[in-house]
């Protein structure tokens, strides 16, 4: 966990606001929200934004929900400042949940709003006069307002259009600065501002999505080899590694399936390169027999599993932390492997580097943990934060590297190379195909040192007993390479809330809240490293706890489940949440209220808005 | 379980091992004589596609580590044991996928496929038609008994019409695949077939394949002497026939596909299809034009290059 803050924090931000942006897919939610993300992050505002959205490509509801602040910006947060509904339907849907001083901006002809709650100001715009014929152009009006109302200088509108449209040409760019400065004067005239205007900051900030910073992350940890089957919500990274890959020397290849990918990779990754792919729940479980075999011929790949809600095609466009005992129970038999759950984009992005250092020591597979929720959500990113140069530490490897054609080789039938050594740490050194006089097979049977099945004709018990502690003595000492996680917030606290994962800003923010507004003290164990798992660190912090909450976006409480297993450790209750839409911060708020009231040991949260 | 050796002990080792000069190694047959010896059934087909292979790489004079063997699962996927390559014996169906990747990430390697029908045409289908569509370097030798001999003896993808199996007491009810025509029609740019009765021609059925650029399937007729008691020798003996004794024109698509789909008395032999006209997957990745095989590159990207893509996101 990169930068992590602490739970109370004196300095208050001078701004914290929500724009969300709804309609029907197809309909341009995704330009508006990209240049006000731009905008928000030229001026140092860090920025959340996370799309509500569906499977399907046009129609249905879309609503996209962009916090920024000066302060930091952990989730979607609570409620909303301003709502541009592009269509009569998101207007019905979410209008009565606007709270008193915000503002919703809508075209007057289209969309007439039904029961306005009170205290909301009613943002009609002759839409028709201002885009004078552009059409294409209507929603930039509305850029232009909510910006105005925010109090950001019409300049950087302009910047912005120039950076989103330019490829369009000078023309459109034109066009949508005349229009976008109508709607601006417009708003000016007819609408009161907010009584805030956003603070420009001196330091930029970076906007990424996580498959975004899954994609940076395996460009710093040195992947050439990057294979996937396109599946919601992962696609971001093949489209990510796609785009760069010609001009950085990196192959990346569409598979036939999932079953495909994984075992693509593993060839990629025992000829020496550094191999990577990402997929979803339901491709993972394709994948699954090969992850064993990566285990059992030692060859490391690195494998990120974006989660969405499951079982089977499940929702494809919604969130979940449902996948925890799949990637647990990932092939059959025992084999040491990595189960990592990044806590943000910043950390997804340091986190590939890491565990491929790992992958690469240990000759196992590393799996990430991620979710819809921070892959295809945006943050703002310090760049700063981002290590482009990280150490890569390779292990035990052989290759032929300086040895050209008429080098040294060590002659054929080489019966002193032992891939599968039975070394004191388990780990044996890897030489790639083509190092000369280190030939030898790389069998996902059970296998001798030197590579010779030992499944059928020379079967034997011993060698059986002793190949399977090899592999699994390599993590033996796995616990040092890796930080115990750590106890946020204060020693004395009504309760601790544990999570791993996503979660890790939304419950950090719900306990700010619970502080600052409830007057109710809790503290954060977050997990991130679920395999290898540092039981006795997080035995001895729980055993200091009031009372124990374990907060995850699951049904069945899968990480509560684990901890037990793990350390005995059975929560005393559970905030759990499996409606497909990610925790809002005050959900986490009123759970934790109801179960230190003692009411109930399980919340489960109501998702309000409809999306 | 307590060893003295460490793994500093083994880099030290093969750094002295690699200073033996290579000049002085000359490769004949047994050279590519591997570890231990096959373990199939006396009579198998498999032991003539093996020694096959071995005398076409030292024809060719390729060094060992020069090569890598990868098979699936089943009997004749233990070959890659027997055989003195580099080598990997992957998942059930899944060695061409492994392949592929291997191919890509060290484009120098010579990469020889091994498996049966049941590996390739069955669970491993899927991947067989990409791997033809792409066109990667490669030599695919199918071992094909038209049964599952290591499950002991139940129906396979290539099983005729009727066959008896213990999964198919009654007579197998399902059309068989024709690997030939298939691969003709998937993409394949070089599709012959063997018979593992006649070994010369075998050998130079190899050597062309692993000498053709791009994907070349083999499929040979390996007979099944424990479980297949309908496609034996004998029954092999009588019907195959050589195309190059007939007029056949490798390069003539439509014509090939007839004489691929000839089944019964006559069982035709040799190439069927040839195409070398098309670039194979790695001529065509920009990324391996220069700089040699992917996985020995160094890692990482400059700061110059990591500044570009921050100024993306900014």
């Amino acid at each position: 966990m990169t930068k992590k803050q602490g739970a109370s924090t004196d300095n208050k931000p001078l701004v914290d606001f929500a724009v969300g942006i709804g309609g029907a897919a197809g309909q341009g939610i995704a330009t508006p929200g990209n240049i006000l993300a731009r905008i928000f992050a030229r001026r140092g505002l860090n920025l959340h934004a996370y799309n509500a959205y569906q499977s399907l490509i046009r129609g249905g509801h879309t609503f996209l929900t962009i916090r920024a602040s000066d302060g930091p910006v952990r989730s979607m947060g609570d409620s909303l400042d301003v709502m541009v509904p592009l269509n009569q339907d998101t207007m019905d849907r979410h209008l009565a949940v606007m709270p008193p001083g915000s503002s919703v901006i809508y075209d007057e002809r289209k969309i007439t709003p039904g029961d306005t709650p009170e205290g909301v100001q009613l943002c009609p715009l002759p839409i028709k006069e201002l885009v004078s014929g552009n059409k294409l152009a209507a929603n930039t009006v509305a850029v232009a307002v909510v910006l105005n109302m925010l109090g950001i200088e019409f300049d950087d509108l302009a910047d912005a259009l120039e950076l989103i449209f330019s490829r369009k040409g000078e023309a459109v760019v034109e066009s949508n600065r005349e229009i976008a400065q109508r709607g601006y004067d417009y708003a000016a005239d007819n609408f009161s501002a907010f009584p805030y205007k956003a603070p420009r900051l001196s330091k930029r900030l970076a906007v990424v999505t996580g498959n975004e910073a899954v994609g940076m992350g395996a460009l710093a940890a040195g992947v050439k080899f990057y294979a996937a089957y396109p599946m919601s919500p992962s696609t971001g990274v093949l489209m990510y590694m796609a785009k760069h890959a010609r001009e950085l020397g990196i192959m990346v290849r569409q598979v036939e399936d999932e079953i495909g990918v994984m075992n693509m990779i593993i060839g990629a990754a025992h000829a020496g390169c550094r191999a990577m792919c990402a997929t979803s729940g339901g491709g993972f479980a394709l994948m699954t027999e090969a992850i064993g075999m990566s285990g059992m011929i030692e060859t490391p790949i690195v494998c990120i599993d974006v989660q969405r809600a499951g079982p089977a095609t499940g929702v494809p466009t919604k969130t979940e932390q449902g996948d925890l005992w799949q990637l647990l129970g990932a092939g059959q038999g025992d084999y040491p492997k990595f189960i990592v759950a990044p806590v943000s984009q910043t950390d997804l992005f340091n986190t590939i580097p890491e565990l491929f250092n790992l992958t690469d020591r240990y000759q196992c597979p590393g799996l990430v943990l991620s979710d819809l929720l921070i892959s295809e959500g945006t943050s703002t990113v310090d760049p700063d934060d981002l290590n482009w140069q990280p150490v890569i530490d390779r292990g035990q490897m052989i290759f032929p590297n300086g040895n050209t054609n008429d080098n040294p080789y060590g002659g054929y039938n080489d019966n002193e190379y032992l891939r599968y050594a039975n070394t004191e740490t388990g780990i044996s050194p890897r030489a790639v195909p083509g190092v000369p006089g280190h030939i030898h097979v790389a069998a996902s049977d059970e296998h001798d040192e030197d590579g010779t099945l030992i499944s059928d004709e020379f079967t034997n018990p011993r060698k059986r007993r002793m190949m399977v502690e090899k592999r699994a003595r390599k993590m033996d000492t796995v616990l040092d390479a890796i930080d115990p996680p750590e106890l946020v917030g204060s020693n004395d606290a009504a309760a601790t809330l544990v999570g791993f994962g996503s979660t890790w800003g939304v419950v950090l923010e719900a306990i700010e809240k619970l502080a600052s507004e409830n007057n109710i003290i809790v503290n954060q164990l977050h997990v991130k490293w679920i395999v290898p798992f540092h039981a006795d660190a997080i035995s001895s912090i729980l055993a200091e706890s009031q009372k124990i909450i374990i907060v995850e976006n699951n049904y069945s409480g899968q990480f509560a489940r684990y901890l037990r297993s793990e350390t005995g450790i059975k929560g005393d209750a559970y905030i759990r949440k499996y409606d497909g839409e990610p925790f809002m911060p005050h959900h986490i708020v009123d759970g934790v209220k109801a179960l230190l009231e003692g009411e109930t040991d399980l919340y489960v949260p109501t998702h309000e808005m409809m999306v | 379980m307590t060893t003295t050796t460490t793994a500093a002990d083994i880099v030290e080792k093969s750094i002295i091992s690699n200073s033996i000069p290579l000049s002085t190694v000359e490769v004949t047959r047994d050279t590519y004589k591997g570890k231990i010896d096959p373990d199939w059934c006396p009579g198998c087909g498999d032991f003539s596609v093996l020694t096959a292979m071995q005398k076409v790489l030292s024809e060719l004079g390729r060094q060992p580590h020069e090569v890598i063997t990868i098979s699936g699962i089943g009997c004749s996927s233990n070959l890659p044991g027997f055989i003195n390559t580099y080598g990997m014996h992957t998942l059930h169906g899944r060695s061409l996928a492994v392949a592929t990747g291997v191919k890509m990430a060290n484009h120098e390697l010579t990469v020889l496929v091994t498996g049966g029908d049941g590996d390739g045409f069955g669970i491993g289908g899927n991947h067989f038609l990409h791997t033809m569509r792409r066109n990667v370097d490669l030599t695919y030798i199918v071992m094909d008994n038209q049964i599952y001999g290591l499950t002991t003896g139940q129906t396979s993808p290539t099983s005729a019409l009727g066959m008896e199996t213990k999964s198919t007491p009654e007579g197998n009810l399902e059309n068989p695949i024709n690997p030939i025509p298939l691969a003709m029609v998937g993409g394949a740019t070089f599709v012959a077939r063997a018979y593992s009765g006649q070994q010369t021609h075998l050998v130079d059925i190899l050597k062309q394949a692993i000498n053709h650029k791009g994907f070349s399937l083999v499929d040979v007729f390996s007979p099944c002497v424990t479980y297949n008691k309908d496609n034996t020798y004998q029954w092999f003996k009588s019907r195959v026939k050589k195309l190059e004794d007939s007029d056949h024109d490798r390069t003539d698509f439509h014509s090939a596909l007839d004489k691929g789909y000839m089944w019964g008395d006559e069982i035709p032999i040799g190439v069927f299809w040839q195409r070398e006209d098309l670039p194979t997957l790695n001529d065509l990745e920009p990324v391996l034009d220069e700089g040699g095989p992917l996985a020995y590159r160094t890692l990482g990207i400059s700061k110059k290059q990591s500044d570009r893509l921050m100024a993306e996101m900014m």
